[in-house]
């Protein structure tokens, strides 16, 4: 296995950045796999990419807009059929405000 | 009544002369699924295909249906199809019902086409070998211990098995190109934009996009053409008229004459089994009056720690919309609102897609997103670059689709950087957002193996015209698995 030490994978921080939890075995492995990732990543480091421009689109195309105007309008009881939990009209979730 | 490989032109004359219904071609192919082996379909729609093959017979009889009326063809389980269940091979989307169509599920229907079911893939796309499916692996109809690529691999199966004559499925980063090298179909991923993204279940947004596998270029070319076309709901959709597309609608493809064809160093420099194959390949074309070169897409390395850095980013992006609140799993026991955030998506998603959105985290994540993110981003232009270089002297591109043939379920699971190197040969061009198709050029080991010849952008007409040219002359694309029948 390639030496990771210096990639500081702090797990738990990352995990609840993406709102993800891992139980222990997981987390073993996970480590270990996010290392050897990281690690086949940072090949990209060697090559030299001054003055070059970064692509976000493959095309190179700018963003369309298309004019504010309203085109359709939202079924509520369509779009909350597939919702797990509701009610009135409401997404139901746990309890936020004590 | 008629064999199970028949292509989907042949089977649209079949329908017209009258040798069969609809109805007749759709039973077939259902009771053919019915005895699928490779567990290719996630659902299947017996009963919708089977109105729709009927109202397609109503039609035909009254002399208003289009050529294609009645084919039937089969969707990757990644495009949402109104109150049919859409599950991106995902415990997520178990029971997802998606109130609308796919952009591209409603010209598929426009046309006729009779759809039999939603195939099997990897978890929302993120594989190479199809054993990250909610729904249990896809096996190779080659073998059943050996895999049929990924992450269209249930589509891949399905054609190569006889079970559709074509389906759909999407390439982010080789997810049609691959799994047709490993299962011995035709596989096109178009040009970024030239298909409709609306209702395609995102992965990578810059990257996703939407193409046929099918038994050869010019159902490939039928397909492509009843897909693509500009869709105001996409916002990268790309607004074109390209003339030849009405005739590849109608599977009328030109035979492209005296081309130079690249052959990338770097994609032949490995010990690659596909080796010997693409030489077939290359004697072939060269017979045919194109003229083959040797040359550099010096990048070509830097594709795959690039990629995985976008396309992580992208689907930890798009993949947070998952909450378990607006629909998707939700997990029974949660506390709090957090809490039913992380139990939901920690029940929902498997360890693949788990490893991608960490991934895609950790490059965005505060003090690593210049070393990471724009780090990638800028080596995308880099790839992008040697490709535009490579056209101002060449007018495509053929080199292997893959490493070699099927490898064995299993084999590559518990390492993910070496199931990674699998899409060596089909990522660069991703990146760029150039077409590319493989198509069966020989076996490695008794295993089919594809060439893949990119094009420049929006030039689809020549890397299928030039395979259509190819498979005149070759039979590979008509070689099954011998167990099937």
């Amino acid at each position: 296995m390639a030496d990771s030490s210096d990639h500081n994978i702090d797990l738990v921080h990352l995990a609840r950045l993406a709102r993800l939890s891992l139980d222990r075995d997981d987390q073993r492995a996970t480590t270990s796999d996010l290392e050897n990732i990281i690690d086949m990543i940072d090949s990209m480091q060697k090559i030299d990419t001054s003055d070059v421009a970064p692509m976000a689109n493959p095309l190179d195309a700018n963003q369309r807009l298309r004019a504010d105007r309203v085109t359709e309008e939202v079924d509520r009881n369509q779009f909350q059929a597939s919702a797990p939990s509701t009610q009135d009209g409401y997404y139901l979730v746990p309890r936020v405000i004590e | 009544m008629t064999k199970p490989f028949t292509t989907v032109h042949d089977l649209a004359s079949g329908l017209a002369a009258g040798a069969y219904s609809s109805v007749e071609l759709t039973k077939h192919f259902l009771e053919r699924i019915a005895q699928d082996q490779n567990n290719a379909f996630v659902t299947l729609t017996t009963d919708s295909a089977l109105a729709s093959a009927a109202k397609q017979d109503r039609a035909r009889r009254n002399g208003d249906a289009g050529w294609l009326a009645g084919v039937p063809m089969a969707h990757k389980d990644i495009f949402c199809t109104k109150d049919i269940r859409t599950t991106a091979g995902s415990r997520m989307l178990a029971d997802f019902i998606a109130p609308y169509n796919a952009t591209i599920v409603n010209r598929i229907n426009t046309q006729g086409m009779v759809m039999l079911g939603k195939t099997n893939m990897d978890e929302f796309a993120m594989g190479s070998s199809n054993e990250n499916s909610y729904f249990g692996p896809v096996t190779n109809p080659w073998g059943e211990a050996l895999v049929p690529g990924g992450s269209s691999g249930g589509s891949a199966a399905a054609v190569a098995a006889g079970l559709t004559p074509a389906a759909t499925g999407t390439d982010t980063g080789g997810s049609i190109r691959q799994p047709a090298s490993l299962c011995g179909i035709t596989g096109l991923k178009p040009t970024y934009g030239r298909v409709s993204r609306y209702g395609m279940i995102a992965f990578a947004s810059s990257l996703d996009q939407a193409g046929p596998m099918t038994h050869d270029a010019i159902d490939a070319a039928i397909l492509l053409a009843a897909m693509a076309g500009f869709d105001e709901r996409d916002s990268t959709s790309a607004d074109r008229e390209d003339a030849w597309m009405a005739d590849a609608l109608q599977g009328k493809l030109s035979r492209p004459a005296g081309l130079k064809i690249g052959l990338p160093r770097q994609y032949f420099d490995h010990a690659n089994e596909s080796a010997a194959p693409l030489e077939g390949v290359r004697h072939c074309l060269e017979a045919q009056g194109h003229t083959c070169v040797d040359i550099d897409l010096p990048h070509t390395d830097a594709a795959i720690p690039a990629y995985y850095v976008i396309a992580g980013a992208e689907a930890s992006t798009n993949l947070s919309r998952y909450d378990g609140v607006r629909f998707g799993h939700r997990s029974d026991e949660s506390e709090s609102l957090e809490d039913l955030y992380q139990r939901s998506r920690s029940e929902g998603f498997g360890a693949e897609v788990k490893r991608r959105i960490l991934t895609g985290t950790y490059a965005l994540s505060v003090g690593y997103y210049d070393a990471y993110y724009l780090k990638a981003q800028k080596i995308r232009r880099l790839i992008a670059n040697d490709f535009t270089r490579a056209f101002t002297t060449v007018d495509v591109l053929l080199a292997p689709t893959t490493l070699g043939g099927a490898f064995a379920q299993g084999s590559l699971t518990k390492d993910p950087v070496a199931m990674y190197q699998q899409d060596k040969f089909t990522v660069p061009v991703s990146l760029a957002g150039l077409p590319a198709l493989s198509m069966p050029c020989g076996f490695v080991a008794n295993l089919p193996v594809g060439a893949q010849l990119i094009g420049p952008a929006f030039r689809e007409d020549l890397i299928l015209g030039l395979a259509d040219a190819y498979q005149a002359e070759t039979d590979w694309h008509q070689t099954h698995p011998e167990q099937i029948v």
